[in-house]
Formats: structure tokens, C-alpha cells, sequence
């Protein structure tokens, strides 16, 4: 489905991405951890055309992604919920809800989505008309997801959803991922937090300053002594 | 009624006219610092290429108020988008002192061409409105005045519900308060910044208008003025906050207006920025301005 090849990014003089590879399937859950500054961000906002590759070829569905414009590639089908979930606090919840669906002509299907994001966070209907910066760090999450799921994406790229949140935030929210996931959106997750990363995953990238490391099925990684000493603290 | 009561109400009616022509320039000043964080110094003589847009429609084109107004608020949009595209847009990811010393350049690029093109004289705006004067319990009322704060509100109210309720307006506040983020969305963020300059530039040509038809003269230096007052108003009510424009020119317009009324109109501009320096001294962020602590 996306397909990313010796993708070269940088920052000003700072080689941030160095030549990374590797592949997402229709209906997969993939993650990419690593530690902080291993460029797993830089790698989701290469995606999302927030910053462009010097080298490489990205792919989605067949189509080239690189050099064209971020409301091209969200009309693609490519949703993203950043780091930091970057919610429009001086706005209501109902309305970032809206502005997930900015693309989308179809009303009868907003309404629609609409109902389902409500379904998966009934926090965020109890919430709908009140400023999204009064909301809880955890509630903040789930707005910024189901502002992604919005513009209805068939790839959602999740950037650190469980950075900073109590631990039963966490867990509602990775339960959250696999049912997203089971209903047909196939899912990019970045991940500091490996452990849970590894246990909802089918497959993931281990990255290392700007290189790819390790990869494989996410099961024998959380198994291999390389990932348990470096990411899962034992 | 007391005449010292008159006096106050009468200087009330004259700061409600003034103030609305700060506001309606002041609006753009905030709108496109919202949206680019650049203080746009040319927005005055967009103002001043507004009124002679209005003059033009009105003495060669011989066309009533309204028309006039609506063809000088177009042509006015037009040039601001071309002012950004043209100006500010090459220089948008580059340190911010490049586009604020352009947008000086642009400001005397307008007044001076605007000099070469209509030449310096004084042009003086046809009677647009009859010169009936109400008197209400003592307190003179031009229909001028009557225009100027009628249209003015229903700009403002116009522009409040393009903000709120439309989807460019949405898409105004998303890429104003986090572009990356209308990035994500999908929202197309160069359009975005055209229709606010498109906005803000038509906003300041109403004023431009208004000023004309109300002052009866404009030459292409009338925009600096008003501009840095309406610069004022709009740092006094919070800078890029649209609510904040409004209330901050008709503060202006009332203050400037009273002091004058007080006997001491040669110190109307001093009070001004007085109130502006004691306003920034208490609350830096202005009046409306606040800091929206972001929870992680």
C-alpha cells in the first residue's frame, strides 16, 4: 500500500533520514520505534509532505507521493494524527471534528463518520461544544484521532499517541488503535513506548539515527535480546 | 440637559465615527498578524488605493454610494492578494525582519507611486450622501455619520460570521492558530492566507470610503495616519484577536475624540498613545489578548 525507498531527508546540514526503506500492507498494524531523534517523526511528516526528501521515492497505492502538496496527499487517503496531538485548542471539539472532514464533499458520509468517532470516544460527544484546549491531555488524544479518522484515510499515521498520558489512557487508547484497525484502516504507529507498540503491531521497523536496524514480525522482535536490551528495559 | 452633558454626548456620536473607521482598518491589521505574524505597514495606503478606487467609481463613473463601495473593496482585495503573492509569499519561511522591511517597501512603493500615478493634489470626493443633519435633544448628527457606523457594523458582522461559520473562515482560524496542523487537515494554507489578505484588504477600502465620503478629501499620503492608528487600536485589543480590532478602534475613536472635545485636540494623538504604552505596561498581550496555556 505505501511504499518508502532510500528516502533521504534533512534539516539544514543535519542528515535526519538516511536512505530508509521499508513497506506497509493494506490492513496491517506497523510500527516504528526507536529512541527519541531516531527519525521516526521526521519519517511520518516526509509522508504527510510537511518535509520533502532530497533522495528517495515514496509510494501509495502505486502513486508517487514526493513533491506533491499536503491537501493532495490527505485527499489520498492519508490521515495524521501528529506528536503532540497539535489540536486547535481555541476552537470547540466539534468543530476539529469538522475540519478533519476540510476535503470531503460527501455530507450524508460526514454525518456518518461523525457518528462513528463519537461511537469509538463518547467523551468527545459529551465534550462537543466545549473549547478543545479545556480538555484533558487523554481527551486531547482522542480528539486529535478522531479528527484523523475524519477525512475518512484508508492509512492512518499515529505519531506517539500514548506520549504523556496516564496508564489507563493508554491502554483505552491502543484498544482504540486495533478496533480502528479491524474495521479496514490500515495503521503507521511511532512508538517510544516499544512494549505496547510490539504487542499490537503485525510487523515492525526498528530505527537508529536515520537508518533502519532491525525489521520483522513484531512478535519475534519483542522476543529478540537486541530489541528487549535496547527499547523494552530488560 | 446640561450643556457639559451635550458636549460629551455630541463627542460620543463624532468617536463612534471616527472609532468605526480605526476598527475597519484596524481588522486587517489583526487578521493577516494572525495569520502570517507579519505587521503589514502598506495596509494603510491599500486604504488610501481604496478611496481612490471609490472617488474614481463615484465622480468619473458617476455610480451611487454602495456600488462605489463594493467596486473599491474588490479592486482593494485583488491588490492585497497580489501585495502577498507577489511580496510577502517568497519571503514567508525566511527571518521575520525581511517581510516586515518589505512590507515598508510596499507602504512607500503605494504612497509615491500612488503619487506618480494620481499626483500629489488634493482630490476632493463628491457629495455622496445628502447633508441632512438630525438633531436629536441637541446632539448634531450628520447622515454621515449615520453611514459610516451603519456600514461599519454590518461589515464587522459580516466578517464575524465569515469567521465563525463559514469554511474558509474555519480554515482562517486553523491555519492562524497551528498551520502545520491545517496542513494536516488538508487545508490548502496559500489560498487560506490570499482570502485573508483578500478580507482585510476590502475591510481597509470600506474605510477608505468612508473616510472620503465623511472628510470630503483624500490625497495618496492619507493612509499613514490612520494607519498607525488603527496599528494602535489593533495592538490595544490584542494583535491577530478579531474581536479585540474592533473594541480596540472604537476605544481609539472614542479617546481621540473626547480629548478633542476637552479643548485639547493637539494632544489627542498624545493621549492615544499614552493609553496604548499604560494598556501595554498592564496587560502586554492587550486587552483581549490571553495566554492559552497548552496542556501536554
Amino acid at each position: 500500500m505505501l511504499v518508502l525507498e532510500d528516502i533521504n531527508v534533512y534539516y539544514g546540514a543535519i542528515h535526519a533520514l538516511k536512505g530508509i526503506s521499508f513497506e506497509v500492507n493494506q490492513g496491517e498494524i506497523v510500527t516504528l520505534i526507536g529512541s527519541n531523534g531516531a527519525g521516526k517523526s521526521t519519517s511520518l511528516k516526509t509522508i504527510s509532505g510537511l518535509l520533502r526528501p532530497k533522495k528517495g521515492k515514496i509510494t501509495f497505492k502505486g502513486e508517487n507521493l514526493a513533491n506533491i502538496a499536503p491537501q493532495s496527499i490527505v485527499a489520498n487517503g492519508i490521515s495524521q494524527v501528529p506528536e503532540g496531538r497539535h489540536v486547535f485548542a481555541n476552537m470547540t471539539v466539534i468543530e476539529n471534528l469538522e475540519l478533519g472532514a476540510y476535503l470531503r464533499k460527501d455530507k450524508a458520509g460526514v454525518k456518518q463518520d461523525l457518528k462513528r468517532v463519537y461511537e469509538l470516544f463518547p467523551r468527545l460527544l459529551e465534550r462537543s461544544s466545549q473549547l478543545s484546549g479545556t480538555l484533558s491531555g487523554g481527551e486531547q488524544q482522542m480528539l486529535a484521532m478522531g479528527r484523523a479518522l475524519m477525512s475518512k484515510p484508508q492509512l492512518l499515521l499515529l505519531d506517539e499517541p500514548s506520549m504523556g498520558l496516564a496508564p489507563i489512557f493508554v491502554k483505552q487508547i491502543f484498544s482504540i488503535i486495533k478496533e480502528i484497525n479491524s474495521s479496514g484502516t490500515t495503521i503507521l504507529l511511532v512508538e517510544q513506548n516499544a512494549h505496547m507498540a510490539l504487542s499490537i503491531a503485525n510487523r515492525a521497523y526498528v530505527l537508529e539515527t536515520g537508518k533502519i536496524v532491525l525489521s520483522g514480525d513484531s512478535q519475534k522482535l519483542a522476543a529478540s535480546e537486541e530489541v528487549r536490551r535496547a527499547y523494552l528495559g530488560g | 440637559m446640561g450643556s457639559v452633558t451635550l458636549q460629551f454626548l455630541q463627542q460620543i456620536v463624532n468617536g463612534l465615527s471616527l472609532g468605526s473607521i480605526y476598527a475597519l482598518i484596524a481588522l486587517g491589521y489583526t487578521m493577516v498578524y494572525g495569520i502570517i505574524k507579519l505587521i503589514n505597514f502598506a495596509h494603510g495606503d491599500i486604504m488610501m488605493v481604496g478611496a481612490y478606487v471609490g472617488w474614481f467609481a463615484t465622480t468619473t463613473l458617476h455610480l451611487s454610494f454602495l456600488p462605489a463601495l463594493v467596486l473599491a473593496m474588490m479592486a482593494s482585495a485583488i491588490l492585497g492578494v497580489l501585495i502577498e503573492r507577489i511580496a510577502y509569499k517568497p519571503l514567508r519561511n525566511v527571518i521575520r525582519i525581511a517581510s516586515l522591511i518589505t512590507a515598508i517597501g510596499v507602504s512607500l512603493f503605494l504612497e509615491y507611486g500612488g503619487m506618480l500615478l494620481v499626483t500629489p493634489q488634493v482630490r476632493t470626493y463628491p457629495p455622496v450622501f445628502p447633508d441632512t443633519i438630525y438633531n436629536i435633544g441637541g446632539i448634531i448628527v450628520k447622515y454621515g455619520d449615520i453611514v459610516m457606523i451603519v456600514t461599519s457594523i454590518i461589515l464587522m458582522v459580516l466578517l464575524h460570521v465569515i469567521v465563525q461559520y463559514t469554511k474558509i473562515g474555519k480554515a482562517m482560524r486553523a491555519v492562524s492558530f497551528d498551520t502545520e496542523a491545517a496542513l494536516l487537515m488538508g487545508i490548502n494554507v496559500n489560498n487560506t492566507i490570499s482570502a485573508t489578505f483578500a478580507i482585510g484588504s476590502g475591510l481597509a477600502a470600506a474605510a477608505g470610503v468612508l473616510m472620503g465620503v465623511y472628510f470630503n478629501t483624500i490625497d495618496p499620503l492619507m493612509g499613514i495616519i490612520p494607519g498607525l492608528k488603527a496599528f494602535v487600536a489593533a495592538v490595544l485589543g490584542g494583535i491577530g484577536i478579531i474581536p479585540g480590532a474592533m473594541v480596540g478602534g472604537v476605544f481609539l475613536g472614542l479617546t481621540e475624540s473626547l480629548v478633542s472635545g476637552l479643548g485639547w485636540s493637539t494632544w489627542r494623538d498624545a493621549v492615544a498613545f499614552l493609553i496604548l504604552i499604560l494598556v501595554l505596561i498592564v496587560k502586554p498581550s492587550g486587552l483581549f489578548g490571553k495566554n492559552i496555556r497548552e496542556k501536554v
